[in-house]
């Protein structure tokens, strides 16, 4: 995961308008709270994007993302709250008066038309003379690879190919803000990874401000300048992919993005520079070799990655975290593998090592008796 | 292919006999040259040519052809309104109502929906005048009643398929909600209301016990005529028109289920 989200950690900073505080947010959520009868299913968000970004919702299925996207939208009215978009308050437009355009989890072509007048249409609904419309269709077609297809029926094309025209057929309007709603969740894992790309790459020659909503972390990770993970109807955290991933602020940000151990504990020791917490669950002190702002006795959770522990056969000597236990189970999946190992507590730890050789030939195996160590600053204490 | 067990090729068989046999018997009597109905004298086609000598058949046939047609068409609109209301408004205090009255004729004993209907007439003349006297119009709006019960249906089940989403991505792409229904929505129903239309048509066409009660003088339509030359004796010529009638509901029925067919293999989106 983390080498995906190489992409936007090589954008220079001045891309990143939302460290910049001179920097007037392009998209601004106030207080926005929706409510389907009794039932919250946005409660309170606040959110501001900025120009040209492409920012993910992340969360599970029913925590209110795509109701926040509807009411960009326009297709749900927001009980109380307000959204701007350049300026413009949205309060009272419908949908077809919106500067935003969207694109449809299901696609949502257009069954009887062909891909072409499918593209056009929201062209001629502008106004627009039949010579531009044709050109602006045959530039987007070109820009999705689809010239071949432009008179095929929607029913004549594959996942993929009906996934670049509903795209087109967003992106042609030229809209401020494209929408768009699990844009990846109904293809195969293979062409969805080619297509997190191609996305990217579109957004970045168009320069459109993109807002994904997903519920696929990877998706997310790949695809965004930033994300916000929803739980609940609420933002729990905003912060780019690798913040997201390596400071979690909270246990559901930390169990929701990736996979991770959390070791129960209390604050033993407390400095500015280091912490100490005792944690029955794995009988043994984990040493934090930063200040942490907690109180002493506090009792807190310890958060550590799988990839970020190192296990060895051998007991290495003089280092501060260290675990014992046996390897219960393994799973081989081609780049790693994954390990269960079993501390003498029974707690259970995953580990994560890369495949660097093709055999297996004294490598770990089931049963053995491993030592499991990592850095001071590998984890993360969550204190919510 | 799998070699079928006997049992149930001959159920078939017996099956289609059933159904069929008095149907294939009628057709071959059609074209039987004696004027007696149940003795075979050879092969002719003279009683159809004799048939469009008839002329009281013929006017007939024509009253038939003009109520189904006009009711069909009334009952595709009330029909679309109903199912468009049963649908997309999830909630409302007189759903059950709503769906269940419009169920109704398709489960009601003709006899009793004739003669409800005869009395509304009855009862409205007398009120406001109108529909003064029985005739085409009473049994026009009596078929389009029952007409768009059934078109209610078929309208309903292609719009619970269709998906919403495609109507909101129009609007989403600058449509105003009049031109979203007559660029997306009725486009993409259009195979049901087409097959809705002509199960009306036909349906309208068959209709005797209804038309009975709610017809006046001059208006009688195909069935009824047919019934009152069949009490006097089934004459080979009433076989030939019965065949003309078969083959027309037929090609009817064949061309609603195809209709809807199609609908189905283009929704895949």
């Amino acid at each position: 995961m983390s080498e995906q989200a190489s992409i936007t950690e090589s954008k220079p900073p001045e891309s990143k308008p939302w460290i910049d505080d001179t920097q007037q947010p392009f998209i601004r959520i106030r207080n926005i709270t929706k409510k389907f009868g009794e039932f919250i299913a946005v409660n309170n968000v606040s959110l501001d994007i900025y120009r040209g970004e492409l920012f993910c919702l992340l969360g599970g299925s029913g925590c209110g993302k795509s109701t926040l996207l509807r009411m960009l939208s326009g297709f749900e009215t927001p009980t109380s709250g307000a959204i701007e978009i350049d300026g413009q308050d949205m309060a009272g437009l419908a949908p077809h008066a919106r500067p935003t355009n969207m694109m449809f989890q299901s696609y949502a072509l257009f069954p009887h038309m062909s891909v072409e007048k499918n593209i056009a249409y929201g062209l001629h609904r502008d106004g627009l003379k039949r010579k531009e419309v044709n050109q602006r269709v045959s530039e987007i077609l070109t820009l999705v690879q689809l010239s071949d297809f432009a008179k095929r029926k929607p029913s004549q094309l594959s996942g993929g190919q009906r996934q670049r025209v509903a795209l087109a057929r967003a992106l042609v309007k030229k809209p401020k803000v494209l929408l768009l709603d699990e844009p990846l969740a109904a293809l195969d894992k293979k062409l969805r990874e080619e297509t997190q790309f191609e996305l990217v790459n579109i957004q970045e020659t168009l320069g459109v401000t993109f807002i994904v909503v997903t519920h696929d972390q990877e998706e997310a990770m790949t695809l965004s300048t930033r994300i916000g993970v929803m739980n609940a109807g609420e933002i729990v955290q905003i912060g780019e992919p690798r913040e997201i991933y390596e400071y979690p602020g909270s246990r559901f940000v930390a169990d929701f993005i990736g996979s991770v151990n959390v070791f129960e504990g209390q604050v033993t020791e407390e400095d500015t520079d280091f912490v100490i917490i005792r944690s029955p669950e794995i009988k043994a002190d984990i040493f934090v070799s930063h200040g942490v702002s907690c109180t002493s006795n506090q009792k807190v959770a310890y958060a550590i990655r799988p990839e970020k522990i190192r296990m060895s056969l051998e007991r290495p000597k003089g280092v501060k975290n260290l675990l014992s236990g046996t390897v219960e189970e393994i799973a081989y999946m081609g780049n790693l593998s994954v390990y269960q190992v079993k501390l003498a507590t029974g707690k259970i730890v995953r580990v994560t090592q890369p495949n660097l050789v093709r055999t297996d030939q004294n490598s770990i195996t089931w049963e053995d008796e491993v030592s499991l160590t990592w850095d001071g600053a590998a984890g993360v204490v969550l204190t919510s | 292919m799998k070699k079928r067990s006997l049992f149930i090729i001959i159920a078939g068989i017996l099956g289609f006999i059933f159904l069929y046999a008095p149907i294939v018997s009628l057709v071959i009597f059609s074209f039987n040259e004696s004027k007696l109905v149940t003795v075979w004298g050879g092969f002719s086609t003279k009683w159809y040519g004799e048939l469009l000598q008839d002329p009281q058949i013929l006017g007939a046939a024509w009253i038939s052809l003009k109520i189904a047609f006009v009711s069909a068409t009334l009952a595709i609109v009330i029909g679309t309104i109903a199912a468009f209301v049963l649908v997309r408004f999830k909630r409302f205090r007189t759903r059950t109502l709503l769906s269940g009255m419009i169920t109704a004729p398709l489960v009601m004993p003709e006899v009793i929906t004739g003669l409800s209907l005869l009395l509304l007439f009855v009862a409205m003349q007398g009120l406001i005048g109108w529909p003064a006297g029985r005739g085409m119009t009473t049994i026009i709006i009596s078929h389009a009643t029952f007409g768009a019960a059934y078109a209610a249906v078929v309208i309903q089940s292609r719009l619970v398929d269709m998906d919403l989403s495609i109507e909101e991505s129009a609007a989403d792409l600058g449509a105003k909600p009049v031109r979203v229904f007559f660029d997306i929505t009725l486009p993409v129903i259009a195979p049901a209301l087409v097959s809705g239309w002509l199960l009306a048509f036909t349906l309208s066409l068959d209709d005797l016990v209804i038309a009975s009660f709610v017809s006046g003088p001059g208006s009688s339509t195909l069935p009824m005529v047919i019934f009152s030359k069949v009490r006097l004796g089934v004459t080979p010529e009433i076989n030939a028109l019965a065949t003309i009638i078969i083959l027309i509901v037929s090609v009817g029925v064949i061309a609603a289920a195809l209709s809807m067919q199609k609908g189905k293999n283009n929704n895949v989106s």
